[in-house]
């Protein structure tokens, strides 16, 4: 029964990646992928990461999705090109398929038993005091990774707003939304929030013990402010304000710093002083999931597009 | 050889290597939130912070002649991370750390934050991916976990990317956005093979793959994934494309950033791939792939770069040529038959192209900015007679040249000779025939250039701008160092046998 | 067959057409979405490693599936950078193409393998 219910998600996936690289028009291709997001997350729940069905389904197929199927209906060009040339179109079939069949040989030829760092992470899991391995992963035995990951997502951000003109350069993002009094979306903007932004700090809550952490709860919370902004009832802030440029850097900053006191009172750089790694690692993630939905508001939002008010 | 497992083990010192890469993002914040001049003045503060802690990295590795290793959190691999500076390692911190500076310095002019405004675009964003840039290098030269120099390669090509389209014109923005899509199939193909290896063996750590892998199938398909996708990031012919309309597109301080030191980064991977992380499988028929690449790039490179009539577009494709001379390493000192000394003159040799590519490379692209800004165009039609309004510039492109074609007694020389002596020693002659076909092309480029711009203009020369001697000391200081590679060939294979796959032995402490 | 090696299988083909994507459509946004794919396909087979390595009382190895996490963040950043240079690239010039005087795609890429 559970193979079955596996084999029509394997089939739902890859219609839907079809219908992604073969629709004509960019807006159906980006619907479909948002598809195509949301059976992965079956798929990731199917195959016991719950942790990581919640981020594909958030960030994956959520805002990736959104962002480009907003993409897709400003970028329609008034032509359409033509359709990649024969010779194109030839080498691309054939080196996907020697990609996709060198892949697949691999995957039946991973090794049995399978070498696993499951056994190493539950042994070291009990210092950290959390009960989610995974958490464990992200902001202990590998903490380093998530830290340059959050300077990525600052880069991505700088590289964003380097767009603009240089007039506009620290101005507010986006256009003005205008908000109308009766709107469904008016409505949902007030009523969904709250409830987002609760649900947003829980998901952190219980990631430390269950499927769940910032980036997750991180997502939420942009997700949140997205729509609010979408209805007009709150605007981006100004890219050059104060607050907005520490909101961002909180979370890795903290980190950061974390980290130098390793050296003194850890005996490494981000290890945690016996003891207090579970209230330190709490702080960490609250911290970093401000700065989480901070940035991911702000790329969704894109380059600066209006003045500053004064 | 077996790699020796002592180097597993954190060493005193280690906490440079962290260093390296937690200063310049330390400074990253700090950029971002103090903002508007801020941004120059603390690249400028930690520049000699970085350049400090490279030269105690050096001190350290050639003082103990061990490599320098670092658990981080305390945590051994393979569930924690671990750091390792080798003599490779050094010299590419080393290198980018002057460079750096150099450029740091040279850019001040074009970068300051005008007194009007509070923050201005073009600088906050130059100064603070500066910063940036040179973490990302530091993760990629240190790093020993394959997932840690993935986020290393994405640091590398966030950084680079908005460096490419700082200008805003749509030619910069379309190759920015050219270089980002390679650069992105490049990281896919990567973390491809990075799953396979973690599915075959159970470890991402360098060292712990050394000894854990055997060749077979899955192996030989990720390394060959992984390879496409740095050789994609590293632009080395087939996958060239992106490079020359990027770098000749960006603005001249950050195309000498860009050719001179983020292409190495990968192309450095693709050296800890081949000869760290899998030795049983650099055998020789796989490596003479990546030769013939490289020669197709050094051949490519030099004709497209002679056909050029513009200045920064020729320096994009000498950069696209001298790429290449980077991969002969493989097939001369690849395959664990030939003799340790030969290897470790490939070794040597390998290095130290990278190295006096990449001091030659940032005084060329600077100097070119200069000579752009002087003259407000760069047609090479059209620089008859700029050596008299800048005497000092065009010398140091002169001294580039020198290194480019591999003339003595420049890095480049050292480089290519030591290169051209193993081709012969291990009776691979067509490596030799390429290096001396691509001197005599690298040559006749170089020439267009320097013979217009050394000779008396037929009108007298409109500058538009008078450059500042300071500028162009640093041009000249770079070129200089360039050479200054050349002339310490024994000090750099020391260096460089620290920790390194090729040599026979760890000298015992 | 076993759930993980069908999985496995699918990851495989998603690479597959995700580079069939990147390689063959001339529009970046499609590019775009094609390499969403790719990326998708490579972190589903990474999850596949994650569920064979299934032990001590986890349902699979926690540290593939904690970097697929920081994998797929960092692909959203890419595609948001992305994105945003090609709605300047529209604003500027009225189109995507990255190569607008050619008639077939000019993204030649090879594997060699």
């Amino acid at each position: 029964m559970g193979l079955l219910l596996d084999f029509f998600l394997v089939i739902l996936v890859l219609m839907a990646g079809w219908w992604t690289i073969g629709a004509k028009d960019g807006c159906s291709a980006a619907v479909a992928f948002v598809t195509y997001g949301l059976v992965l997350a079956l798929i990731w729940i199917r195959i016991a990461a719950p942790d990581v069905a919640l981020t594909e389904a958030a960030i994956g197929s959520g805002l990736t999705g959104g962002m480009l199927i907003a993409a897709s209906t400003r970028l329609e060009s008034a032509r359409r090109p033509a359709r990649p040339g024969p010779a194109t179109r030839r080498l691309g079939i054939v080196l996907s398929a020697l990609l996709a069949a060198a892949l697949a040989w691999a995957v039946l030829s991973l090794p049995y038993p399978p070498p696993s760092l499951a056994k190493a992470a539950i042994t070291a899991l009990p210092p950290t005091g959390l009960g989610n391995p995974i958490t464990g992963v992200l902001l202990s035995f590998r903490a380093v990774d998530t830290l340059l990951e959050k300077v990525v997502l600052i880069l991505a951000l700088l590289g964003t707003w380097s767009l603009a003109p240089d007039r506009l350069w620290g101005g507010v993002p986006g256009r003005k939304q205008p908000r109308h009094a009766d709107s469904p979306l008016t409505l949902l903007a007030q009523i969904l929030p709250p409830i987002g932004f609760v649900i947003g700090w829980h998901i952190l809550w219980v990631g430390a013990n269950e499927p769940g952490g910032a980036f997750q709860g991180g997502t939420i919370l942009a997700a949140m402010w997205m729509l609010a902004v979408m209805a007009g009832l709150v605007d981006v802030p100004a890219t050059s304000r104060l607050w907005l440029r520490l909101l961002v850097i909180v979370g890795p900053g903290l980190f950061l710093i974390v980290g130098f006191a390793g050296f003194a009172f850890a005996g490494g750089f981000l290890a945690y002083p016996a003891g207090f790694a579970k209230p330190l690692i709490l702080v960490i993630e609250i911290v970093l999931t401000v700065s989480i939905a901070a940035i991911l508001l702000l790329l969704l939002a894109g380059p600066p597009e209006r003045q500053p008010p004064a | 050889m077996t790699p020796p497992l002592l180097a597993d083990m954190p060493t005193a010192g280690g906490y440079l290597l962290v260093l390296a890469i937690m200063v310049p993002i330390a400074g990253v914040l700090f950029q971002f939130v103090l903002g508007g001049r801020w941004a120059g003045r603390i690249a400028l503060l930690v520049m000699p912070a970085g350049l400090a802690i490279a030269v105690a990295i050096t001190v350290r590795l050639t003082e103990s002649g061990r490599p320098l290793v670092y658990h981080l959190a305390g945590l051994a691999p393979p569930l924690g991370l671990a750091l390792r500076a080798d003599g490779f390692s050094a010299l590419m911190l080393l290198t980018s750390a002057l460079i750096i500076a150099a450029i740091g310095l040279f850019a001040r002019p074009d970068f300051a934050t005008p007194a009007a405004s509070g923050e201005a675009r073009a600088p906050f964003v130059f100064w603070t991916l500066l910063l940036a840039l040179w973490s990302a290098l530091a993760v990629v030269f240190l790093g020993e976990d394959l997932f840690t120099l993935y986020v290393g390669l994405e640091l590398l090509t966030f950084g680079a990317v908005p460096l490419v389209s700082l200008d805003g014109r749509a030619e910069t923005i379309t190759a920015a956005l050219r270089y980002l899509l390679f650069a992105l199939f490049g990281s896919a193909l990567f973390l491809a093979g990075t799953v396979l290896l973690y599915g075959e063996y159970g470890t991402l750590d360098i060292s712990l793959l050394a000894a854990r892998t055997h060749p077979d199938v899955t192996s030989a398909i990720a390394v060959a994934m992984m390879t496409a996708g740095l050789l994609a990031k590293a632009a080395l012919f087939p996958f060239h494309l992106w490079l020359p309309p990027a770098h000749a597109g960006a603005p001249a301080p950050a195309s000498a950033l860009l050719s001179a030191l983020v292409v190495k980064g990968p192309f450095f991977l693709v050296v800890r791939l081949w000869f760290d992380a899998m030795p049983v499988l650099t055998n020789l028929p796989a490596a003479q792939i990546l030769g013939a690449l490289g020669s197709g790039a050094v051949l490519f490179g030099s004709v497209l770069a002679l056909r050029q009539s513009r200045l920064k577009p020729l320096i994009a494709y000498s950069t696209v040529a001298q790429i290449g001379y980077l991969f002969l390493m493989f097939p001369l000192a690849g395959g664990e038959a030939l003799p340790a000394s030969v290897r470790m003159a490939v070794w040597t040799g390998g290095a130290a192209q990278a190295a006096s590519h990449a001091f030659a490379k940032a005084a060329m692209f600077a100097g070119a900015g200069l000579i752009g800004q002087t003259l407000g165009h760069d047609r090479i039609s059209d620089l008859r007679g700029i050596g008299t309004a800048l005497p000092l510039t065009t010398f140091a492109l002169a001294l580039s040249g020198l290194s480019l074609m591999g003339l003595p007694p420049s890095g480049g020389f050292l480089a290519k000779w030591l290169l051209l002596r193993a081709s012969i020693a291990t009776a691979q002659w067509w490596w030799a025939g390429l290096m001396l076909t691509g001197g005599l092309l690298a040559g006749g480029y170089i020439f267009r250039i320097v013979a217009p711009a050394l000779s008396a203009p037929e009108v007298p020369l409109a500058a538009v701008r008078t450059p500042a001697r300071r500028q162009e000391m640093l041009v000249l200081a770079l070129a200089m160092l360039s050479l200054l590679l050349g002339v310490v060939p024994l000090g750099l294979s020391t260096l460089l046998a620290v920790g390194s796959p090729v040599a026979t032995q760890i000298l015992p402490r | 067959m076993t759930a993980d090696v069908l999985f496995g299988l699918a990851g495989a083909v998603l690479v597959g057409l995700g580079l069939y994507g990147l390689v063959a459509d001339p529009l970046p946004l499609r590019k775009l979405l094609a390499f969403n794919m790719l990326g998708g396909g490579v972190f589903l087979v990474f999850g596949v490693v994650a569920r064979r390595g299934a032990a001590a009382g986890l349902g699979g190895d926690p540290v593939p599936q904690a970097l697929v996490i920081t994998g797929l963040v960092v692909a959203f950043a890419a595609t948001a950078l992305a994105v945003a240079l090609l709605r300047l690239l529209f604003e500027r010039t009225g189109q995507t193409l990255l190569d607008p005087h050619a008639e077939e795609s000019s993204h030649p890429d090879q594997t060699n393998e």
